[in-house]
């Protein structure tokens, strides 16, 4: 062993100091990541699961799931099935949970809730024995439709746990009680409604970028105490509620509100315009809100721009406009693609502002997810638009990522 | 000396206020012959940045006149002055290639493709990097990169090329190798050149003059050897090089020569380099490597006696601290060979030096 050479117990404290280190990183980082597998992992992980879980049918006929895997499907399902089916509903009945039955298959075949709703209070009465024996013929008793196929096919449909049925429903597509996929009928109301958000965000992405490019690179170049107030006023909405934010558009916006007035006032329009519930209200709310996101990245790039540069390609004989564009602007890109993104996706997502001045055209899809967590109370489907949402922002990011590159990002 | 018929660049009473209250440049005037290496030599805040800006045209001028070849350009915009800049920080365009940094001024300019190319691979060759071209600014090292900013600022053949403290962030064996670099260049190709810089060093190994800035003033603007032998008055004489000042008053005024009594009751006569009356307050320096200690051989025409202190080992030189009578200290650079005198702490000796190499000041 030469001196030059590390000794075992050398080896051995390095490796320590190492251990120490990382574990001192480790701890440090820990309550974020604490945090982020509660309130970011587990929600979404428990969304992405219930949009493609509902047991609900298969817990409250367990019974009559058992059988129907024997059954091919096609035909009429067998006595012994439709027997166990009718002692179910009974028990379903009394317990008053035939509704929920009703409803899971009623999505599947409209028109089912009632069938379901009826032959459920007509098997109340009847005699557990007589059900076992005779609950076929009672069932055929109390409604045509259960002769036919298509209803116990839309129960074996619903009675699955696992389903993808609340995607097709968030694209606008349907499975036919013989297991085919195709377009609903009726108006692409879901699909329609992701492109309108994918629009609007593009919309306010845009204009964050007109309004804010100018701005930041006026307060990077600014003196340094006018460029702090500045700095402060582009801060101030982050201090007030966005609630108080969004209302005060509604103040502005309304028929007789502010701009209108003003509007009339000077004799530009002898009518108000309606403005609010509109998505021209969206759009310019949201705007409002979200130019911060869009400024502060632009601006932590610019201030780290050194004027040389620009000066370089003056002293070279560029006019400074075209000396801007091919030389600072291109600088500038890390921030603006990261200011781009985040109005972007944050924007994709918004709720509250549309849905206080959005109307009926100013809906984005946040707000029919919250619909059907709060309303309807369909919250498999509200998990599978999440969802959706989740997957085409992921999808834009990874494109972005193609064609941009995500390295240059930065975010301040 | 510049006359006025052969002046390529002329400032004329150039003024310059950010505050509308103080004067950052005071009264400048200039004149650069074509072909000149002329450096701006000054401590920062001196004014001498702010000259060089106002020459690129990213300041304006508050009063006066700046001119090339005759032809005023004070109110022209930078990018019609047609004059090539080297900043300190490169400046390079981080996006683009070496090739496309150096044909953007080309580009701007319209030129043909195929020139263009012709004219990068020839500067390329000039400063030898030709094998760089396809690289970005970010892949090359300090010196290279200075390089390339150096090429960029001459390719469009400008009628002026400034430079702004360009060597500032080089280490010092580099710094070195650029300015032979820049000389080469500047002798090769023989443009004018307005040099920034506050590393005197630098301005005096590669100027043909220097202007030396304070205060907004040009305390003198003369060639390396004259700003170093004669500095005009007392900010000079400390800014450039090292120099020892001692206090005293005059007594006997002759000519240029004058007698200047000091505290400890010796005389000794120096240079007046302005007017010097009787009895006047004055401050004479003398440079330490123009002092000798006894015995020596060297000529002298001045004697003081002084107290040895201490002595630092440079290396090729050994510095002798010593102290006058009146406390004043004294420093002596010796040459590193074998009459170099050894002395302990509180010895007498004796300094001694010519009048050429002693400049009075007023006080």
């Amino acid at each position: 062993m030469t001196a030059t050479s590390l000794s075992k117990e050398d080896l051995g404290a390095a490796r320590r100091a190492l251990r120490r280190r990382k574990l001192t990183a480790f701890l440090l980082v820990a309550p974020l990541l604490v945090f982020l597998l509660f309130a970011f992992v587990a929600p979404i992980g428990s969304m992405l699961f219930r949009s493609v879980h509902n047991p609900n049918v298969a817990d409250l006929i367990p019974d009559t799931m058992e059988l129907m895997d024997d059954w091919d499907g096609v035909s009429l399902p067998d006595e012994s099935l439709m027997n166990q089916f009718a002692v179910d509903l009974k028990r379903l009945a009394n317990d008053r949970t035939s509704g929920r039955l009703a409803g899971e298959v009623n999505r599947i075949l409209p028109g089912s809730s009632s069938v379901i709703q009826s032959t459920a209070r007509r098997m109340r009465t009847v005699d557990d024995d007589e059900l076992q024996q005779n609950g076929a013929a009672l069932l055929f008793d109390a409604h045509a439709n259960w002769q036919q196929v298509p209803i116990w096919q839309a129960i074996r449909q619903s009675g699955n746990p696992y389903t993808i049925a609340h995607y097709l429903t968030a694209l606008d597509l349907e499975r036919t009680p013989s297991g085919e996929i195709q377009a609903r009928d009726g108006p692409r109301i879901y699909v329609s409604l992701y492109i309108q958000s994918l629009r609007i965000a593009l919309f306010i992405t845009v204009l964050t970028f007109l309004l804010g490019y100018p701005l930041a690179y006026f307060i990077a170049n600014a003196p340094i105490r006018l460029s702090n107030i500045l700095l402060i006023f582009v801060l101030l909405p982050f201090w007030t509620s966005l609630l108080v934010r969004t209302t005060s558009w509604i103040a502005l916006l309304q028929t007789n509100g502010v701009v209108n007035t003003a509007l009339m006032g000077i004799g530009l329009t002898s009518s108000p315009f309606s403005m609010l519930y509109t998505e021209f209200a969206t759009i310019i709310a949201m705007t409002h809100i979200l130019l911060p996101f869009m400024i502060l990245p632009l601006y932590s790039v610019m201030k780290g721009i050194d004027p040389s540069y620009l000066r370089a390609a003056m002293s070279m004989g560029g006019k400074p406009i075209p000396a801007f564009l091919r030389i600072y602007f291109p600088m500038t890109l890390p921030g603006l693609s990261a200011g781009a993104l985040l109005v972007f996706i944050v924007s994709v997502g918004y709720y509250i502002t549309p849905a206080l001045v959005g109307g009926a055209d100013g809906q984005m899809i946040s707000n029919l997810i919250a619909f059907h967590m709060q309303q309807s109370n369909n919250w498999p489907l509200a998990a599978a638009l999440g969802s959706l949402l989740l997957f085409v922002i992921l999808l834009l990011y990874w494109t972005y990522d193609r064609l941009v590159g995500t390295k240059n990002l930065s975010f301040g | 000396m510049t006359n006025t018929s052969s002046a390529y660049l002329r400032f004329q009473n150039v003024k310059k206020t950010y505050d509308h209250e103080s004067l950052v440049v005071k009264d400048f005037s200039l004149d650069v012959a074509k072909g000149e290496f002329l450096t701006l030599l000054g401590p920062s805040g001196s004014g001498k940045s702010t000259v060089l800006m106002m020459l690129a045209g990213f300041e304006s001028v508050t009063s006066g006149e700046i001119s090339i070849d005759g032809v005023s350009i004070t109110r022209l915009p930078p990018y019609k002055r047609n004059i090539g800049m080297v900043f300190q920080n490169y400046a390079l365009f981080p996006h683009m290639t070496i090739e496309e940094n150096l044909a953007y001024p080309l580009t701007v300019r319209n030129m043909a493709k195929a020139k263009i190319r012709d004219r990068v691979g020839e500067y390329l060759g000039l400063i030898e990097m030709q094998k760089f071209g396809k690289r970005f600014p970010g892949q090359l090292s300090g010196g290279q990169r200075q390089r390339v900013a150096l090429a960029r600022a001459l390719i469009f053949e400008p009628s002026l090329v400034l430079m702004d403290e360009p060597l500032g962030a080089l280490d010092k064996k580099l710094r070195e190798q650029m300015q032979y670099e820049i000389t080469r260049l500047h002798q090769m190709m023989g443009y004018t050149v307005i040099y920034v810089t506050h590393d005197q060093t630098e301005a005096l190994s590669m100027s043909d003059r220097i202007a030396v800035f304070d205060d907004g003033i040009v305390q003198q603007c003369a060639s390396p050897a004259e700003l170093y032998e004669r500095p005009r008055n007392a900010f000079v004489a400390d800014f450039i090089g090292e120099n020892n000042f001692i206090r005293g008053r005059v007594s006997k005024v002759e000519g240029e020569v004058v007698h200047i009594a000091l505290p400890g009751g010796d005389t000794v006569t120096a240079r007046a380099e302005s007017e010097l009356r009787h009895d006047q307050e004055a401050i004479i320096s003398v440079r330490p490597e123009k002092l000798f200690v006894e015995p020596t051989s060297h000529a002298s025409d001045n004697r003081v006696p002084a107290r040895f202190v201490t002595r630092h080992y440079v290396g090729d030189f050994i510095r002798y601290y010593f102290q006058l009578s009146d406390g004043t200290e004294i420093t002596v650079k010796v040459l590193n060979d074998l009459t170099a005198p050894n002395f302990s702490e509180g010895d007498e000796a004796g300094l001694v030096w010519l009048i050429k190499d002693c400049s009075a000041y007023p006080a």
